[in-house]
């Protein structure tokens, strides 16, 4: 958080003071808007002093839901680290504005503070509108505004089971998904007719309830709150509505409107609305010419208070201009806007609701899938606005396109593909002077002096703001030049997969000399493309009629060390052993074996995250003594070293568990033992839970099974680490064998079409169609790919053989294995451990030489 | 600091390493796989990492990495950018050019090289 500079008064003689009153989104826009024209203290061109109620600077508010999709506060933040002090603003947080004094020009700050002002601006915002119902103020009743009522919201809604939102608008919706996200069984009710009245008509209204009411959440329209009940000890415990019904809830979010923060400038006697608002000029001047106001506390020139965030954009950079010296004016805004509400996509734009005189409709409605588009189409062809609900694509493109003449008739665009439309009318159609993001006024001409989306997000703040114009950006961008694996090969990992199984090349040297890049043809490769294609050869080494064995010939060459030596590389040199254990279940003896092992060798041992083993602290040249034990005693490489399939963990299930309802320890078993050694773009992690209760974690896997009564659900897409994400139900109640023959087709589809180290959860991120291309082409057989996606799963699961058992039992692949070509006897004299916790751990000061200290993993990794 | 003499003698043959004033036998050359490395233990306690590629050449530069201190470069993954040869390490994937020693990654690093033959 900025430290406020002290305030120096005699350095502030010379230049004007800015008070900024409220540091919202809006008022951040206008220190932005100050910056860009040079109007900062770091410029020597102002004092500038901005005061903000809530204990953080500004965050983006719009998206206050996405808190429950892991965003922390700090995310949402819209204020880059250092911006406050690089321009030197002044920034108080937690301490508003109480009082202004117009005839001495100065602004007094709760913690008694007195700044003096030549020039002021207003950006309060608004507060939520709370209808006088008699228990409005009764423990459990909340407004959904600031982070700090989330907070307090999802702090109450621990001990709560039912929650109501009051108000089926864009807000209430919001936080009706939060209720949502917090898990309580949650009611909408809404005093209209419909949802979201100001936005959408009464057809998109009810498309939007049938997908809402799917989700779970009950909505009651057409009926107003008439009472909030309360308990003897003052928390809330129903509500009663105007039809003479009533719900018991636990919670009631009110979220029924917004209203202009007007009472400083009332207190001061500036001129405000009837119905609230300060009155402003369109420079966003107030009845006082050294006072401004803009957003949402602002009465427009045009009569209008504006509720949206873009409008209040306009309005800072015009009243910046104005105050830098320059001219400009804010007029209306059109209410445009497109969200996604429960993951629902609404937008509507222009003349909505089809008020101009002889405006037609042209409407595509189909309930069943909750998709209803309405575009408004005047006498002339024209195109006025449009309502769109769930599939809001189209917004980017229609919406820069109100006012003119479509160039193809208006039915195309609203029918479904196959139906004879929609006709792809890409971002290439649109005018150059199209507005495409309607939160910071950016045209497409503007959006095309860039090449890359960083670019035009720095430079000209398209798409940082509502984020709906993201797609349309991202299509008026230039593909990458080059989207080539590396210096070597101008190919991606799918296209090379493609020509090694079309070309049935099997050798590196010769895939580099017919498809790499002309200039590295004869020549070595990089450390990037050799285990890339060593991986690809060695997934499709059945069908191409390679070698299996990925330490055979030209494959040596080719894989990472820990490939090499079929162990994992540690930080001073020596490497870590996991032996296979399938599905997380060992014998007693299998257990004293690697015991046994761990203990004649003096490994460190460490139980894994997949319910396996690692012993760590082996020299080169001790891991085929090692793994001669443990061969002997039934155990096989566990592939932790490799680009393959590590673990499927399981919990223990029907067998012992009084709630599993299959068995998940069989099937854990079955799978590892299915998909051991199958080399893919990147590691493959699995689980088998034995109930909805999901012990094993499987929906954090690659591929995750949960039991259900019926069969199995499988779960595709799921990953830990550092971008944590929860796999997707890819298909339901299968039998074993169904199960079996699905994971087989889509194992093998992602290995053909991901990118190299590409997990699958970024791979469904990033395929065209997502989730429903691969559930069409691995369910569905879209692609007529099926039957040799399952040949190829055969074909891998026939040849599989154990590495280490294969390697102890070669002379030849054992001679790799030793330290030294020239000493082969001499253990590694740089391989040192001392103690810790009775175990071992590297000596690592052994390794800090003189040449460069020993840096951290963390200080280098890039 | 030396620069790599190379032959490309084909066959087999051993290859050797300048050490001090004399040459230093290291291993037969049918035991180098094009493509990756070995390590040599050096009669005074350091330790060297030899390299073939493609082509037949040898290569010799220290086997210490610098960056984590672990004597493991001969176990990197090598390769060639613009002709050059090159070796990742295979901790944190830093490229050390196998002619000069130079780091690509990064100015402030290198490795030392030695002068090979092979006959």
């Amino acid at each position: 958080m900025p430290e406020p500079t002290t305030p120096n008064a005699l350095a502030h003689t010379a230049a004007p003071t800015i008070v900024v009153v409220g540091h919202g989104m809006v008022g951040q826009r206008f220190l932005e808007a100050l910056a860009d024209r040079g109007l900062t203290p770091a410029a020597g061109a102002a004092r500038v002093v901005v005061l903000c109620e809530e204990p953080r600077p500004a965050y983006d508010r719009v998206r206050l839901t996405s808190y429950f999709d892991g965003r922390s506060p700090e995310d949402l933040s819209l204020v880059e680290r250092d911006f406050m002090e690089r321009h030197g603003f002044e920034l108080y947080v937690g301490d508003p504005a109480t009082g202004v004094d117009r005839a001495g020009r100065t602004v007094t700050a709760r913690s008694g503070a007195v700044f003096p002002y030549d020039t002021l601006v207003l950006a309060t915002g608004s507060y939520p509108f709370v209808p006088p119902v008699p228990g409005k103020d009764a423990r459990g009743c909340f407004v959904y505004r600031t982070i700090e009522d989330l907070l307090a919201i999802e702090e109450y809604a621990k001990g709560a089971a039912t929650g109501a939102v009051v108000g089926g608008g864009l807000l209430g919706l919001e936080a009706a998904g939060a209720l949502k996200g917090l898990g309580l069984s949650t009611h909408v009710v809404e005093f209209a007719p419909r949802l979201m009245p100001v936005q959408v008509d009464e057809g998109g209204g009810a498309a939007l309830l049938r997908t809402i009411e799917d989700m779970g959440l009950a909505v009651h329209t057409g009926v107003g709150t008439q009472e909030v009940l309360a308990g003897a000890d003052g928390a809330v415990t129903g509500m009663a509505l105007s039809d003479g019904s009533s719900l018991a809830v636990d919670l009631v979010v009110f979220s029924a409107g917004v209203r202009p923060r007007d009472q400083l400038a009332r207190e001061c006697g500036l001129a405000v609305g009837e119905r609230g608002g300060i009155v402003v000029d369109e420079e966003c001047r107030t009845s006082d010419p050294a006072v401004f106001a803009i957003g949402e506390c602002a009465l427009a020139a045009d009569g209008r208070v504006y509720g949206l965030v873009a409008p209040g954009y306009e309005m800072a950079q015009a009243a910046a201009e104005v105050i830098a010296g320059g001219r400009s004016a804010f007029t209306g805004a059109d209410l445009s806007t497109k969200l996604k509400l429960l993951g629902v996509d609404v937008a509507s734009f222009g003349d909505a609701h089809g008020a101009a005189e002889g405006a037609l409709d042209v409407v595509y409605s189909d309930a069943r899938a909750g998709v209803y588009k309405k575009l408004v189409i005047g006498r002339d062809g024209t195109l006025l606005g449009g309502v769109l609900v769930g599939d809001a694509d189209q917004y980017g493109t229609l919406r820069p396109m109100t006012g003119t003449v479509l160039p193809v008739a208006p039915e195309q665009l609203v029918l479904p593909a196959g139906a004879g439309g929609p006709v792809a009318l890409g971002p290439s159609a649109l005018p150059d002077e199209a507005v495409i993001c309607s939160c910071h006024n950016v045209t497409k001409g503007a959006i095309c002096e860039h090449t890359t989306l960083p670019e035009v997000k720095k430079c000209t703040k398209a798409g940082t703001g509502c984020g709906s114009c993201l797609k349309v950006i991202g299509q008026l961008m230039p593909p990458p030049e080059d989207a080539g694996l590396c210096g070597c090969f101008p190919y991606s990992r799918s296209e090379l997969y493609e020509i090694v199984r079309t070309l049935e090349v099997t050798s590196f040297a010769e895939l580099l000399d017919s498809h790499g890049r002309e200039e590295a043809r004869g020549g070595d490769g990089c450390e990037v493309c050799k285990p890339t294609v060593g991986s690809v050869i060695a997934s499709l080494a059945p069908t191409v009629g390679a070698s299996g064995y990925v330490l055979d010939g030209e494959q040596a060459a080719l894989q990472d060390t820990n490939d090499h030596f079929l162990a994992n590389l540690q930080r001073n040199g020596s490497y870590s052993i996991v032996p296979r254990i399938p599905g997380g279940e060992i014998t007693p003896e299998k257990l004293i074996v690697i015991g046994e092992v761990a203990r004649d060798f003096g490994l460190y041992t460490k139980i894994t995250g997949g319910q396996r083993i690692d012993l760590f602290g082996a020299r080169v040249d001790q891991l085929p003594q090692i793994w001669t034990r443990l061969v002997d005693a039934g155990f096989e490489s566990g592939h932790a070293y490799g680009k393959s399939l590590r673990t499927v963990k399981s919990c223990v299930g029907q067998t012992w568990c009084r709630y599993g309802v299959q068995d998940s320890v069989r099937m854990a078993i079955d799978l590892e033992l299915r998909y051991r050694g199958l080399r893919s773009p990147h590691k493959l992690k699995s689980a088998v839970s034995g109930c909805a209760r999901e012990c094993a974690e499987a929906r954090g896997k690659d591929f995750g099974i949960i039991a259900t009564a019926q069969g199995w659900n499988l779960y595709v897409g799921g990953n830990g680490g550092a971008t944590p994400r929860h796999a997707d139900l890819l298909a339901q109640d299968l039998s074993d064998a169904e199960l079996v023959r699905l994971i087989d087709r889509f194992l093998m589809f992602y290995i053909r079409t991901a990118d190299r180290l590409e997990r699958t959860s970024a791979w469904l991120e990033r395929i065209d169609g997502g989730l429903d291309h691969v559930r069409d082409v691995v369910v569905h057989d879209s692609l007529g790919l099926c039957e040799e996606l399952e040949r190829m799963m055969t074909d891998h699961v026939a040849g599989y053989r154990d590495e280490w058992a294969e390697t102890i039992n070669d002379p030849e692949r054992l001679r790799r294995f030793v330290t030294f070509v020239n000493a082969p006897h001499a253990p590694d004299p740089s391989v040192k451990f001392v103690p810790e916790r009775d175990q071992i751990k590297p000596d690592l000061e052994l390794l800090a030489g003189p040449v460069l200290a020993v840096r951290t993993l963390e200080g280098t990794a890039s | 600091m030396t620069t790599a003499t190379i032959t490309t003698a084909q066959g087999t043959g051993f290859v050797r390493l300048a050490h001090g004033t004399d040459w230093l036998t290291v291993c037969d050359r049918a035991l180098l796989t094009p493509g990756r490395g070995v390590a040599v233990l050096l009669p005074d306690g350091d330790q060297a990492a030899v390299f073939m590629d493609r082509a037949g050449q040898v290569y010799a530069i220290g086997n210490r990495d610098p960056f984590t201190g672990a004597y493991v470069l001969s176990r990197g993954l090598l390769g060639s950018a613009g002709g050059r040869p090159f070796v990742a390490s295979p901790l944190l994937k830093q490229r050390f050019d196998l002619a000069t020693g130079a780091c690509l990654d990064d100015e402030g690093a290198a490795v030392p090289v030695f002068t090979v033959r092979t006959d």
